[in-house]
């Protein structure tokens, strides 16, 4: 369970979160929408704390991640907080090593040393992400080699290595073609049985095909959040119907 | 206006000029009944074809808009109600043909006193004005006025409900025009339909105007 109350965020002065309240119940997708800079990628950021690398940036209100208030918690640990929330960004950014290492590394990071445990683990990863079958054969070869629509995959695998929770996933697949784009819908959905999921997307048909809830933001501001049948067949606000039906502005 | 919307608004005009297609038969049919005017009934099966190419033409077009624009919402309920609307718009104009083809058989004007017992001229009067009311609803997108048609839906449904009777006891009068007497009985039964089908589309103004569901639930009654 993902569970924000009166967030807000401020970069200086600018107020770009405004008091936003929402959850986002356990094994499920949440899309988030709403037209550029309403905020949707610094609302992802908070729930893994990576806005607090950000300079002058301040944040009040609270985010709780499984009851835990990642912010106000003394025993918070950002590096226990960002293995258990992922997050997989719009560009694939694989490291310059092989496909192996890339997944791998999370877990060297954090210390595992038994190479058959992560062994065990990179395959396990690579089938979650739906890669495994494209590249048990060339492990060691770099990632680099890898298509567009591998390489995010392989990202999604990385990040699910070390066992997250939460899977954060800022427009995903906006880069990628049609094919690649299904697979990581598809594995949007399959993902979704283990993990809690948001996405941020611009394609209104993906948050429509991927996400249960969607919420709509604007300037800074939660607009609308509901079952994602009920924001596409029938939203509440008007701001969200001019928004979805593409009458904005 | 967004492409969308032109694509929208062309739409709309199309389902306008069936409204007005069988708005014209059904018109055309009460007059043909009054006066047994067959050139006027032949009319109707001459429009009955253009009705079913404008049925044709706009389920294309519906079919078009939701695979090239993906609508959602308030878009999304419209095509939906147009598919629907535009069917239950062919049925009524198949019914409208239904009476033309009866009046093409019949030989005699029918007795006044056979149309008044039975109020099928009322019946027929008030068939007419909810076709061309719940144009104007589609038109003005006007959800109370799409309303009014559950009200004058229930002097249909009285009509033919006595039908039955008022048709046996004026055959029991009249015993030498039980012909044209079981006619107007299957006439009746056939502006009923036309009621009903006026209800439907009703349901389906308010459905994609307010998002509520209205159909197989008792409160339009
Ligand atoms: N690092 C930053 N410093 C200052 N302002 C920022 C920073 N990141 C984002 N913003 C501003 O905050 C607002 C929300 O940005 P963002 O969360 O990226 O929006 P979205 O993801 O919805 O496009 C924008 O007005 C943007 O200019
Ligand atoms: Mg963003």
């Amino acid at each position: 369970m993902i569970e924000s109350k009166n967030l807000n965020l401020y970069y200086g002065q600018y107020h770009a979160l405004k008091d936003i309240s929402l959850s986002m119940p356990p094994k499920s997708v949440t899309a988030l929408i709403g037209p550029s800079g309403c905020g949707k990628s610094t609302f992802l950021r908070t729930l893994n704390r990576m806005n607090d690398l950000i300079p002058g940036v301040r944040i009040d209100g609270d985010v709780l991640i499984d009851g835990k208030d990642i912010y106000k918690d003394k025993k918070m640990d950002i590096d226990v907080l960002r293995k258990n929330v992922g997050m997989v960004f719009q560009k694939a950014n694989p490291f310059p090593k092989s496909i192996f290492e890339n997944v791998a590394y999370g877990l060297r990071v954090n210390g595992v040393r038994d190479e058959s445990f992560i062994k065990e683990r990179v395959e396990k990863s690579l089938k979650q992400a739906a890669l495994w079958g494209e590249v048990k054969d060339v492990l060691k070869k770099s990632a680099l080699a890898l298509s567009g629509g591998q390489q995010q995959r392989l990202c999604i695998a990385r990040a699910l290595a070390v066992e997250p929770h939460v899977l954060l996933m800022d427009e995903p697949a906006s880069a990628l073609d049609p094919i690649s784009t299904s697979k990581i819908e598809e594995l949007i959905h399959e993902l979704k049985r283990d993990f809690t999921i948001a996405i941020v997307t611009h394609n209104m048909q993906q948050a429509a095909r991927v996400s249960d809830y969607t919420a709509f933001f604007y300037l800074g501001e939660l607009v609308e959040l509901d079952e994602t049948k009920a924001i596409f067949i029938n939203p509440k606000k008007e701001q969200t119907q001019n928004y979805i039906t593409g009458r904005f502005g | 206006m967004t492409h969308l919307e032109e694509e929208l608004k062309a739409l709309k005009k199309e389902v306008t000029i069936m409204f007005m297609l069988v708005h014209s038969q059904l018109a055309k049919a009460n007059k043909a009944l009054h006066e047994l005017d067959k050139d006027l009934a032949h009319e109707i099966l001459l429009t009955e074809k253009r009705v079913n190419a404008q049925e044709l033409s706009i389920d294309r077009d519906c079919e078009n808009f939701l695979a090239l624009y993906n609508p959602v919402a308030v878009d999304l309920r419209y095509i939906l109600a147009v598919l629907k609307i535009n069917s239950n718009l062919e049925r009524t104009g198949d019914i409208a043909e239904g009476i033309a083809r009866f009046l093409l058989e019949s030989e005699t004007l029918f007795d006044k006193k056979l149309l008044e017992e039975t109020r099928i001229t009322q019946m027929f009067d008030i068939a007419v004005k909810m076709m061309d009311d719940i144009s104007d609803a589609f038109e003005q997108e006007n959800t109370a006025l799409a309303r009014s048609i559950f009200r004058q839906d229930v002097f249909l449904d009285e009509v033919n409900r006595a039908a039955n009777k008022s048709i046996a006891t004026y055959i029991l009068a009249n015993p030498a025009n039980s012909e044209q007497a079981l006619h107007i009985l299957s006439t009746i039964r056939k502006i009923e339909r036309v009621g009903d089908q006026a209800k439907n589309i009703a349901e389906e103004i308010i459905f994609y105007i307010e998002a509520k569901v209205l159909k197989h639930s008792k409160k339009n009654a």
